[in-house]
């Protein structure tokens, strides 16, 4: 008696039942996501649609809607201080996105190389980023005091004399973009820092053999290997610029007069001071508009900067 | 009988002494009657109620909520109380009685922004039928016992009662004593000889400011309405015209101007009550004016470094009148309460004289009833010195809105807050003050129309 040894020839069989019925159910599967269909409706659509209608309306909260068309955004684009905070918010957003990349990415340069102490200092260095931000804007806003804040003291140590800080409309937005170097420059570092810690040390064993100094080796395989980390940190950066409202409304509601308003300050005062609702509706649509554009662009520079684009 | 009476003789003496005590026996029932008027009210009628109450975060809501316990025990009313935060308790406010359900019974009203919005709203309940019904209002309540001004302000127009004027806040001018003395000089009587007095008390080398005040926009405004008040004009005029670019307004406007750019502290443009607070407190500024009701830590030896050299002045008086800007919070029942006979116990038990007498004695503001801010048991005891209730009880005769008595006051606040600032930018009072009247006035109007 011989035993075969060899594999059964590989029969066709026909689909089985239970495939078939399995088939027929695929287009039922779509019922899986409808929890998640219906609570992005609510959460999302619905409300994204029922702004695009509030902005047609001229509605002050208290009294009814009237349909005004494009009325509110006709307005808007003719109102000074809608104008103005405009030019703040990208003023605002630029430096507070330039300055913390800039200085997060040679934090992290710094933190990646061996010195003593360095899982201590890089532990302080990013406390900033666990305080609360009002918090952080009340302390602030004690320091930045003309009279008896610290700062003017300690300028006094050095021989300059006080400053205003945001007590002076020509200051206010680059002392604020200190309060968001100071906070948010760590996230930045620890961005660039993961990216910095998964290069590979290959390029630069070549480079230092091709006689390569730190400035080419930075410049020709750091910046280039770390540029999609960068583009993250950017990426949330920008986002967290263009929302900024609770630092700049706890240190100066927007001012002196109009000089700190940026669109979120305006948003809110014509929302919930002036309950305006029409109006601040429009300035919504504006503002979202404007950051799906930017946003659009930002993931586009994203795709572009992968290692493998 | 005319004998007897200068002459009476020991049976006349004792037949009118019978005839005394006959009377007394007789009027006695009244008397006692009158005595335990008190007592005699039913304030448990409601008992087993709950009562939903919505205060602003302060210190004279704390003491609301510390006598929500002897409130209970007197009623029988359950009161589910909480604070929130003044900004947000105008929004929360704006919103519940927009809804028509408001979820409270019971809420405090700042009279100076919220109380046209609650007219044209029919946010609150007309007290009147309740202060006339002696079966739900104590008779020891005394609504005339709260001071005329604090009455009116917490009027209508049509003259309906919304709110009781629990706590009155006067304008005023703090002064360091202590610097006046050094220069010789004495407290302003007029608004011009306040000005001369802040030139000659400002010393920049030294780091002290002759006056401070608010330079923040929309905090700004009582500043301006302040010294406006001093032309005896208001804002906007009973008849509801703006009266914001006068000669008047531009008269206040460079007051204001001259006192904080010229001899106000470096950066008063973004000041607001907090850092005046703060550079008088630690002895940077000869003057400051704002609410009376940010005097506490002055006072306070861990907080101030000028305890006891702290002058409480009346503003003085200006041009053409003389008055103390007011503003105020008022308690009230919501109109679509349902158990707004138990909120009244709850209002008329939280306005009482003892509690707006304890208000005064905490330091945590002015009452706005007259027996509590001319009483002798406030001013005993307390860390402020007499002038301070001085100071209350002078400028409670002379308040005056600080504030119009409009719908839109926050966009007030805001359109002629940032004009204000501007000034102390360089910009010119008069064409400011021009082109904030001609932004506001649309908005003032379509408000009334709505």
């Amino acid at each position: 008696m011989t035993i075969s040894t060899s594999m059964p020839a590989a029969v066709p069989r026909p689909p089985s039942v239970a495939f078939q019925h399995s088939a027929d159910f695929t287009p039922r599967y779509w019922l899986f996501s409808l929890p998640a269909v219906l609570i992005i409706a609510g959460v999302i659509v619905f409300p994204w649609l029922f702004t695009l209608y509030m902005s047609t309306q001229d509605w002050k909260i208290g009294g009814g809607p009237e349909f005004v068309g494009l009325q509110n955004f006709a307005e808007l684009f003719r109102d000074a201080r809608f104008i103005e905070s405009m030019g703040h918010t990208a003023y605002f957003t630029i430096l507070a996105v330039v300055l913390p990349i800039v200085f997060g990415t040679a934090a992290a340069l710094v933190f990646h190389r061996e010195f003593p102490l360095r899982g201590l200092l890089r532990t302080v260095f990013v406390m900033p980023m666990m305080a609360t931000p009002v918090a952080v804007a009340l302390v602030w806003t004690m320091m930045f005091h003309p009279q008896l804040g610290v700062l003017n003291y300690l300028l006094s140590t050095v021989g300059i004399g006080p400053q205003n800080w945001v007590y002076d409309p020509g200051t206010v937005i680059p002392t604020l973009i200190l309060v968001e170097v100071w906070h948010w420059t760590p996230l930045v570092m620890l961005i660039v820092l993961g990216g910095l810690a998964g290069l590979p040390k290959e390029p630069y064993e070549s480079a230092l053999i091709d006689g390569a100094n730190n400035w080419h080796m930075f410049r020709h395989i750091t910046l280039p290997l770390v540029w999609p980390f960068i583009m993250v940190a950017i990426v949330i950066r920008t986002i967290d610029a263009l929302k900024a409202f609770d630092t700049i409304f706890v240190i100066t509601q927007g001012g002196p007069g109009t000089a700190s308003e940026t669109l979120n300050i305006f948003l809110y005062l014509q929302a919930f001071q002036f309950y305006k609702i029409g109006y601040a509706s429009a300035v919504v649509v504006i503002f979202f508009v404007m950051i799906i554009m930017l946003s659009l662009l930002l993931l586009y520079a994203r795709q572009k900067s992968k290692w493998n684009a | 009988m005319s004998s007897e009476i200068l002459k009476p003789t020991r049976r006349a003496l004792l037949r009118n002494a019978a005839a005394l005590g006959a009377l007394g026996t007789l009027a006695a029932p009244a008397i006692i009657r009158e005595a335990n008027a008190q007592s005699s009210f039913n304030w448990k009628r409601f008992a087993g109620t709950k009562l939903d109450v919505m205060l602003v975060k302060n210190p004279r809501s704390d003491l609301l909520q510390a006598h929500e316990k002897e409130f209970t025990e007197l009623t029988g009313i359950q009161v589910s109380s909480e604070q929130v935060p003044e900004q947000q308790q105008r929004q929360k406010a704006m919103i519940e009685f927009s809804s028509g359900k408001p979820a409270f019974d019971v809420t405090m009203l700042a009279l100076h922004v919220q109380k046209r919005l609650s007219a044209k709203g029919k946010w609150m309940e007309d007290l009147r039928p309740y202060l006339a019904d002696a079966s739900l209002t104590s008779p020891d309540f005394d609504y005339a016992d709260f001071a005329a001004g604090a009455v009116e302000f917490g009027k209508q127009a049509d003259g309906s009662i919304d709110t009781l004027p629990h706590f009155m806040d006067f304008w005023m001018v703090y002064y360091n004593k202590e610097m006046f003395a050094q220069k010789g000089l004495e407290y302003p009587k007029t608004m011009d000889e306040l000005v001369a007095a802040a030139g000659k008390l400002n010393d920049p080398s030294k780091g002290i400011a002759g006056f401070v005040s608010r330079g923040l926009k929309n905090a700004n405004i009582p500043v301006w309405t302040s010294w406006l008040l001093g032309q005896g004009l208001e804002t906007v005029s009973a008849d509801g015209k703006l009266q914001t670019d006068g000669p008047e307004a531009v008269w206040a406007a460079d007051m204001y101007r001259k006192l904080n750019k010229d001899y106000g502290p470096p950066g008063t443009i973004g000041f607001n009550w907090n850092e005046c607070q703060t550079t008088f407190m630690q002895g940077r500024a000869a003057m400051w004016l704002d609410g009376i009701g940010f005097a506490t830590p002055l006072e306070d030896p861990t907080k101030s470094r000028i305890v006891g050299k702290v002058g409480y002045g009346v503003t003085p008086a200006g041009p053409k009148a003389h008055h103390s800007a007011l503003f105020g919070d008022g308690l009230g029942i919501a109109r679509a309460s349902k158990n707004k006979q138990a909120a009244w116990l709850y209002v008329q038990f939280m306005c009482n004289k003892g509690h707006q007498l304890a208000m005064i004695k905490a330091g945590a503001g002015a009452p706005g009833r007259l027996s509590a801010l001319s009483s002798p048991e406030a001013a005993a005891g307390s860390r402020f010195p007499k002038q301070y209730f001085e100071c209350l009880a002078e400028s409670g005769k002379i308040a005056r809105a600080g504030l119009p008595q409009i719908i839109p006051v926050t966009e007030f606040r805001d359109v002629f807050g940032v004009a204000l600032t501007n000034t102390l930018s360089g910009a010119d009072s008069a064409t400011e003050l021009k082109k904030a009247t001609e932004t506001f006035k649309p908005i003032l109007e379509k408000s009334e129309q709505a």
